[in-house]
């Protein structure tokens, strides 16, 4: 029994997509809801953090707010709270748009997202409590380990067979990529938690782990999901087929097999054999690097096909034009302007003597948060943009909202990501000048970096108030679409219970 | 092309070559790692276990998150070979003519500037073969001279270490926390650097009231008020009105731990010429062993 303009499934040539959009939306609901609320929190975390460096004094008396508490707990929020159940949502949805089939065991997909963020609140909470592993961008310590571990499994198991199940059978590059993504994050996290925390590893061991980890993590994992939000975005929302498939199929091989050799320091305290390895690789990831631009630049330089039908042509708008003209395209187009300046940079940074400089300084934090939010949070902000009222199958509650969201995002990680790049090089160049001026302190020095860190606190209240935003739309929009079926369930139960009436 | 399983193979493959290079290899090395005495010139077991109250601080510093402001690790550029004369010998216009005809490449050195002031750096930054050369004619003369081997680099100048940090020196750590981020000093010597646990009660308390402009954070939370029960705690850090503030037992497991970071023993990895002076080492020893150190004592130390 079907409702009334429901659409009713056909086997053959795939299912229309609201319905496969209804099929995924309780488990996107569970991710992108809770997601939002941990990247609210995240940022008035990261606010917190931000204050200490201006007034130290500032909320120092409780041992769980103290800067090196507060501050991976929120990095936390934003990793694994915000950053990868968006990433698993936006994978499902797309997986199941793209295969043109509904999400296998929505259920149980929506329970793994349950006890994910189960386990990242555990986490959250072990950090505050000073439980952290200690090793940065894994602090969570190990009792919510297993929680993420299993979370994971379910919402990863249903995801790929909801892909198997899929009724269009060609597998493109978005697929590709969103599915190396799929795998590499469960390797690599359990390799770094077993080898770190469940059988640590000896001496510097650990720490080659910890770095493989995190550029593993960081920068591959973030690359791959976020390209693949890239890709669909210009293949299926843009609609433009891309310039050369099998191109960025082998940038995809060459920089799973390049960029997961990255990330050991040039100056490590560990066998010289390792961090030569990992510059070599560093240098080496140039490859994957020209290749997606090779394929992304004249995709996204093409202009519209005139219609073959013999039609007018409608407009001449490259698939950048296209892309650009709807708020979600520009987030993601934005991320990719910035996945591709961050590229270059570590690129650069790979080079030993340009890593000795910059290691240490506020240089290397600001690439990284040009890498995790200006790339990969700017991606899914609009992926989630995109899909949310597709699920909810009803318009954002405050559309102008979305704009002032995207304003709100760039202007913020600019004010975050720029000063501190231009602090952190000045701050080497001083570090690096001590041998020439032996009276410089290290208070001066690190006080030289307070006005760019005040910038960047300005920054993070940008980013807070945009966070807001998103979770104030997204949990409207949600709560909406809950109340509208609601409505809908019990109007179509009167309904039948008034037939039942009228009949005898 | 269409073979979800492709995708499956090819990034198996893939994570496992990293993780052959970057994970098993690196651990089947340095897993390998043992307690030994390679250290330079001395028979010394290097490293050495923490004594157990550093090994509760390691905790402390982990919980409380001071590696997203503070690094451990000393890194080096180069190593500056000098060779320092020390006895002219009875001869010293020999010694000077022996110089000169050696492969040091010497070519003004003369008895009166050989003899003045020693023991002083004759030759300073060259390669080791001309030091060696250089030592050699020395001997032969009859003068005594010695290679003084000195690592160079930025954080050898800002007085972080006095050479790099090697594997070695965090053999017997876990979690090893290197650090990302400089907002602080680097800590790899502060044992050596800072020997008073006083000072690092005070600085952990209150970091502006020994450090002025710091950006520390306070951390209060590691200590406790309580009112004073006959005599004053040695301890104190600050006592007015009947109450005083003392260490909590974190406060004392960190500042042991961090009184026992010092990585200064030279290894043939990482060699250095020091003579590290005895008084300074005892105390530092003592500190760490049983964590206070009475006001008067680290006074005389210093």
């Amino acid at each position: 029994m079907n409702a009334p303009g429901s659409t009713k499934a056909t086997p053959l040539h795939g299912i229309a997509s609201d319905a496969i959009d209804a099929s995924c939306r309780m488990p996107l609901f569970v991710l992108f809801g809770v997601a939002a609320l941990w990247l609210a929190a995240s940022s008035v975390f990261g606010l917190i953090a931000s204050i200490k460096f201006h007034s130290p004094t500032f909320l120092s008396e409780a041992g769980w707010l103290t800067y090196g508490r507060v501050y991976p707990a929120a990095k936390s929020m934003f990793l694994y709270g915000f950053a990868l159940p968006a990433a698993l949502g936006t994978t499902l949805w797309i997986f199941a748009r793209i295969g043109k089939v509904g999400a296998a065991q929505p259920f149980f997909i929506a329970a793994g997202g349950a006890l994910w963020n189960l386990g990242v609140l555990a986490g959250v909470i072990g950090i505050f409590a000073g439980h952290s592993t200690g090793f940065e961008n894994m602090e969570m310590p190990r009792y919510a380990a297993v929680l993420l571990f299993f979370g994971f499994l379910l919402i990863g198991i249903w995801t790929l067979v909801t892909l198997h199940e899929r009724r269009d059978r060609r597998l493109g590059v978005t697929q590709w990529f969103l599915l190396a993504a799929l795998f590499w994050f469960p390797w690599i996290y359990s390799t770094a938690q077993l080898l770190l925390v469940v059988w640590p590893a000896r001496g510097t061991a650990q720490a080659v782990i910890h770095w493989w980890f995190s550029a593993n993590f960081t920068v591959l994992w973030c690359g791959l999901a976020g390209l693949g939000v890239v890709f669909y975005f210009i293949e299926h929302v843009a609609g433009r087929p891309l310039h050369n498939s099998p191109l960025a199929v082998f940038a995809l091989w060459t920089s799973l097999l390049f960029v997961s050799w990255t990330g050991i320091p040039a100056g490590a305290p560990v066998p010289a054999w390792i961090p030569t390895l990992s510059t070599i690789a560093g240098v080496v990831s140039v490859v994957p690097l020209i290749a997606l631009a090779m394929v992304l630049v004249p995709t996204l330089r093409a202009t519209d096909v005139p219609p073959s039908a013999g039609g007018e042509i409608t407009s001449h708008r490259s698939a950048w034009c296209r892309l650009t003209s709807t708020v979600p395209g520009r987030l993601v187009a934005s991320g990719l302007v910035a996945f591709l300046v961050a590229w270059v940079v570590q690129l650069i940074c790979a080079i030993p003597s340009v890593n000795g400089f910059v290691q240490f300084t506020w240089f290397t934090y600001a690439l990284s948060q040009l890498n995790l939010y200006a790339f990969l949070a700017l991606t899914l902000f609009g992926a989630i943009y995109l899909i949310a009222p597709r699920v909810a199958g009803m318009d954002w509650p405050w559309p102008k909202v979305v704009r002032l969201h995207f304003w709100l995002a760039v202007i913020g990680i600019a004010l975050i990501v720029l000063p501190l790049a231009a602090g952190g090089l000045l701050q080497a160049s001083k570090f690096a000048s001590k041998a020439s001026h032996p009276e410089l302190s290290f208070v001066t020095v690190a006080n030289g970096t307070l006005h760019f860190l005040r910038i960047s606190s300005i920054g993070e209240v940008l980013l807070l108030l945009g966070h807001v935003l998103l979770a104030g739309n997204l949990l409207t929009l949600m709560a909406r679409c809950a109340r509208a079926r609601l409505a809908a369930a019990y109007e179509s139960a009167v309904a039948e219970v008034r037939t039942a009436e009228v009949k005898p | 092309m269409n073979y979800g399983a492709l995708v499956f193979l090819g990034a198996f493959v893939a994570v496992s070559l990293s993780w052959f290079g970057m994970v098993l290899s690196p651990q089947v090395q340095l897993g390998r790692q043992t307690q030994g005495t390679n250290s330079v010139n001395t028979a010394e077991l290097y490293p050495v276990q923490r004594p157990g109250l550093a090994r509760e601080g390691l905790e402390v510093y982990r919980a409380n998150g001071c590696v997203y402001c503070h690094s451990q690790q000393v890194r080096q550029s180069g190593t500056a070979v000098n060779v320092i004369l020390t006895d002219a010998g009875t001869n010293a216009a020999a010694a000077a003519d022996a110089l000169m005809k050696s492969r040091a490449g010497v070519t003004d050195a003369n008895a009166v500037g050989l003899s003045a002031g020693l023991p002083k750096a004759i030759l300073t930054d060259v390669d080791v073969d001309r030091a060696r050369a250089a030592v050699e004619a020395l001997t032969s003369a009859g003068a005594k001279a010695e290679i003084e081997i000195v690592p160079v680099g930025t954080d050898i100048a800002w007085n972080w270490g006095i050479r790099r940090s090697v594997a070695h020196d965090y053999l017997y750590d876990s979690p090893v926390l290197l650090g990302s981020l400089r907002v602080g000093p680097d800590l790899a010597n502060v044992g050596a650097r800072l020997p008073d646990a006083n000072w690092h009660y005070r600085h952990l308390y209150a970091p502006r009231s020994v450090v002025e402009g710091s950006a520390m954070p306070a951390y209060p939370y590691l200590f406790e008020r309580r009112p004073i029960q006959g005599q004053p705690s040695p301890d104190a850090i600050e006592s007015k009105d009947g109450f005083e503030i003392v260490p909590t037992s974190e406060a004392r497991a960190l500042v042991a731990y961090l009184l026992s970071l010092r990585a200064d023993v030279p290894l043939f990895e990482s060699p250095v010429s020091v003579e590290p002076p005895p008084q300074e080492t005892a105390d530092t020893n003592s500190a760490a062993g049983t964590n206070v150190v009475s006001p008067q004592a680290s006074a005389s130390a210093q």
